[in-house]
């Protein structure tokens, strides 16, 4: 025993550590849990690498994968600044005097956000889209006192089951408006579908077919200013496509992974979520704020915090507590990266490379059902083939071609394979070259 | 001395340049045409040069404190050291580049991984099968409580059972997702030590009690020892146990969540298995179940049969409260953490984290007032009361402008001035003795003193008052203020 160990067993009084054990009961203490013997780190990096080794990455794929989780080229700089011992040791920032660089961070991610998608506030994070469409359901909920919202019919899966979760615990009756022939979000079906209890519609673009949906701009109209309007957007997008400010949006939420955040087998990710000015009190999340200290320097602080739990309690907004604040920072480094040009030119590699890829399955004859419609970074295609028949020239080309659609989605047609290709920076000529042998075999 | 670096940054939107990352593709001739009524011609988001945004988020980084600058001994939140292999198995390129919804054959890897951390997390808390979905530990307590509510609308008695109790001691996350999840919450008072009054628990548990839901230790670093008893009770009303797990951190390895009789328990990866908070998150809040409510959990549940699947579905299931998998770079983490560690390891932490909690206690008692009884767990409450005490948040900005984190104050509410210490298994005497000299310091110090404090650190008192009154969330909000201000002048 070492002399500090020494002197603190004689300041406790105590010859053994089980002393301060001695409250728990006995018939409730564990002798052993069966748990292996520990390990030292050049071991376990060896057994970890062989376990990412098991795995096939997109990198040693053709992968045309997406729906929702993109996969974007990540600069080595937001890695490193996401390495910095300082932010990623921190707790979230409740000693704001000595934390001040991650809540300017924080405040800077958003300062961007709210500029990217023109919306006055937007907290400095929520765990995923998935989640800030719930949290924007209930907040809606409460706003206008109504309980029913609108979804899309098309949506990814996992989001409506996240939000079918978070409904019924709030009460929600979540209501279902079709597409229409274009993909796009079916006007006359969301007229007849508000009723005195519609509480606010949730619409998006692009949506889960890649579909700019150009009917979002009218929906505002016709829901009317007493309802809210909750738009999802790809970050992204955002350099080519018009903000959802712009469609005069209460609400919008975005999936962030895409700012430089990498894939990690879908988390972390990054859910964003901004809000109308006069909705800030309702809104969820943690907001950092810009103002002076006693000596009138710049400082920022953690602003409304009566919203929250650890004041509020069972009347909090939300029950959240940690988010996903370094992922935040880490989108503020891409976008800082980026600037205006950058996300520009992202977004027009992203729906010229698609659109090169589109011309290719036309050239081979394949149905591109939404075909008319303008999509960002992914589109239907729809093969005559079996889902097997698929499989097996897939695999022999090392090809992912995309995601296929199941009967979660209605399509129940054992010889047609309904599939949503996505094309992002990343994909390269021969990811296309792999493609088009897949075309030529099914076409 | 402590100094901690000072920066006049400016915010990243005024440092302007030119782009120097390439993109790929950058130079393709591409043809794009985007419909009038959804273009966007340009952002205000500016140009800048790598470099400058390196320097500048740097610069940040060094105004910001956490675990690897020194002693962080923030109570509930078990700020033990990181170990940096986490990060770098992380950052594993076949970790990092693979995509959730991949065909599982082509994820065995990450699946194995999934499924040994859930085995392991399983024999910790003695459950019968795990969730690794929840992406925080309050995301934890919403996925166990709608378990809670689906299990007793299975049994048809979610009409009558709809109250959730929670001791006043408790996190305030408790109540805000019992909340969430479509119960009301009954609080009991506390005993004047802490623990709960076993007379109001019996009083507030009765057939309307969808689930009891308590921390323990407690919030105050008390063992609930009579724990069983209420176990027994809460049961014989028909009524769940759920164990937040925040404070694992002091009875690991000693005893189960099982072993006391709870059916739900929460685990904050963040806190107790070493994986970095990161200013906020992400985090991983796991829920581990009984038997009997198994088919509830979330779906997939990954199982193994010689090959790893992601397909299960659970028959009652919840449904889903995350994407996909979790926060899987922070259950990575926590892996390579458990594995490192083994039953010695942990035993280990948790016996040390106790020793130093116990001794910051014995140290911190002889000069103010520490309520409950002497033997605490992983944590304990001080009470800045009695005459010329400081107030607890002047003894916390004192102590963040020595180079120390202060502890967390003003919670539980039950303790006057609160300053909840967890020193964790990851500090030194040396640095505990020096915390109570610097607590000690400012009990001796005139109360005017601290109103120029801090004055080490990139900026002194902030104007709270101020910054919650005209919020300005965004910069553009502030320069609008500003113009409008210069205007009426």
């Amino acid at each position: 025993m070492n002399d500090d160990l020494n002197e603190i067993f004689q300041e406790l009084n105590i010859k053994n550590v089980d002393e301060l054990f001695s409250d728990i009961p006995e018939q409730i203490r564990t002798s052993s849990l069966g748990l292996q013997n520990g390990m030292g780190e050049d071991e376990i990096r060896r057994i970890a690498a062989q376990y990412a080794s098991m795995n096939r990455t997109v990198n040693q794929l053709h992968s045309f994968l997406g729906f929702g989780i993109y996969n974007h080229f990540v600069p080595a700089a937001v890695a490193n600044i996401l390495n910095r011992n300082e932010f990623i040791t921190s707790y979230t920032p409740y000693q704001a005097e000595t934390s001040q660089g991650i809540m300017q961070a924080l405040f800077e991610y958003q300062s961007l956000l709210s500029e990217l998608l023109q919306m006055d506030a937007v907290n400095s994070s929520m765990y995923d889209a998935s989640t800030a469409l719930g949290e924007a359901a209930r907040m809606v909920v409460n706003i206008t006192g109504k309980d029913e919202f609108l979804i899309p019919q098309f949506m990814h899966h996992y989001k409506r089951a996240v939000i079918e979760n978070y409904a019924r615990g709030a009460g929600i009756r979540l209501k279902v408006v079709k597409f229409d022939q274009n993909g796009m979000i079916d006007l006359n079906d969301l007229k007849a579908s508000i009723t005195e209890r519609t509480s606010g519609v949730y619409v998006e673009y692009p949506n889960m077919f890649g579909i700019i949906d150009t009917n979002v701009p009218k929906v505002r109209n016709i829901i009317g200013d007493e309802r809210m309007l909750v738009i999802g957007v790809n970050p992204i997008s955002l350099g080519v496509l018009a903000p959802p400010g712009k469609f005069d949006a209460d609400i919008a939420i975005g999936e962030g992974q895409v700012l430089g955040l990498g894939l990690n087998f879908g988390g972390p990710l990054l859910g964003v979520f901004g809000a109308k000015e006069k909705y800030i009190r309702k809104m969820p999340g943690k907001l950092m704020g810009i103002t002076k200290d006693h000596n009138g320097r710049m400082a920022f602080a953690m602003i409304l915090q009566t919203r929250e739990q650890h004041i509020r309690r069972e009347k909090a907004i939300t029950n959240m507590t940690s988010n996903q604040a370094l992922m935040a920072v880490g989108s503020a480094v891409y976008l800082s990266l980026l600037g205006d040009s950058g996300l520009r030119k992202i977004g027009e590699i992203n729906m010229g490379r698609t659109k090169e890829l589109m011309d290719m399955v036309e050239e081979f004859g394949i149905s591109i059902p939404y075909s008319k419609s303008p999509v960002f970074n992914e589109f239907l295609i729809r093969i005559n083939a079996s889902k097997s028949f698929i499989n097996r020239i897939t695999k022999k080309l090392n090809l992912v071609p995309g995601y296929i659609l199941g009967k979660e989605y209605g399509f129940f047609d054992r010889n047609q394979v309904n599939m949503v290709v996505n094309v992002t920076e990343r994909t390269t000529d021969e990811d296309f070259n792999a493609f088009r042998e897949f075309l030529s075999e099914v076409a | 001395m402590y100094h901690q670096a000072v920066f006049d940054e400016p915010i990243i939107l005024d440092v302007k340049g030119k782009r120097t990352l390439k993109l790929p593709h950058e130079n393709d001739d591409l043809k794009v045409s985007v419909p009038p009524v959804m273009k966007r011609e340009r952002t205000n988001l500016g140009d800048r040069e790598e470099f400058e945004v390196i320097r500048h988020f740097v610069r940040l980084s060094e105004m910001n404190f956490g675990v690897d600058l020194g002693f962080y001994p923030l109570g509930s939140c078990t700020m033990k050291y990181n170990p940096k292999i986490n990060d770098e198995i992380a950052s594993l390129d076949g970790f990092r580049f693979i995509h959730p919804l991949q065909d599982e054959q082509d994820v065995q890897g990450a699946l194995k991984l999934l499924y040994e951390l859930s085995e392991m997390l399983k024999k910790i808390t003695g459950m019968a099968e795990i969730t690794l979905q929840p992406l925080a530990g309050a995301e934890g307590e919403f996925t166990g409580l709608s378990i809670v509510s689906a299990y007793f609308k299975c049994l048809g008695e979610l009409d009558k059972r709809r109250e959730v109790v929670v001791p006043d001691s408790a996190h305030g996350s408790n109540p805000a997702s019992s909340h969430m999840a479509g119960f009301e919450v009954v609080e009991i008072p506390s005993n004047p030590d802490g623990t709960v009054n076993l007379e109001k628990f019996k009083e507030a548990v009765t057939e309307r009690t969808a689930a009891f839901m308590i921390t323990n230790p407690n919030t105050l670093g008390i063992f609930e020892d009579k724990i069983v008893e209420m176990a027994n009770y809460a049961h014989s009303k028909g009524a769940l146990l759920y164990y937040d797990g925040a404070n694992l951190n002091g009875i690991m390895t000693k005893t189960t969540p099982a072993k006391m009789g709870f059916d739900i328990v929460h685990l904050n990866l963040h806190k107790t298995f070493s994986t970095p908070h990161g200013g906020g998150g992400p985090g991983a809040g796991p829920v581990g179940v009984v038997e009997k409510l198994k088919d509830f959990l979330p779906y997939p549940i990954v199982t193994h049969d010689g090959k790893y699947h992601n397909s299960y579905i659970p028959p009652k299931t919840i449904g889903k409260v995350a994407s996909f998998y979790g926060n899987f770079a922070v259950l990575v983490r926590a892996w390579t953490y458990i594995k490192m560690m083994g039953e010695e390891g942990l035993r280990e932490a948790c016996e040390t984290a106790v020793l130093n909690s116990n001794y910051m206690r014995s140290q911190m008692e002889k000069f103010m007032t520490v309520p409950g009884k002497k033997i605490k767990k992983h944590e304990f409450v001080a009470s800045s009361v009695g005459p010329g005490m400081p107030k607890a948040g002047d003894i916390a900005k004192h102590l963040i402008d020595n180079g120390v984190h202060a502890p967390t104050i003003y919670f539980p509410l039950i303790v006057p001035e609160a300053l909840m210490i967890e020193p964790t298994e990851s500090a030194t005497k040396e640095e505990m003795d020096r915390f109570v000299e610097i607590v000690k310091e400012a009990t001796k110090l005139p109360p005017e003193s601290f109103e120029k404090e801090p004055v080490n650190l990139k900026v002194t008192r902030i104007d709270d008052v101020d910054a919650s009154k005209n919020p300005r969330p965004t910069y553009k909000v502030m320069k609008e203020q500003l113009a409008m201000q210069q205007q009426s002048f």
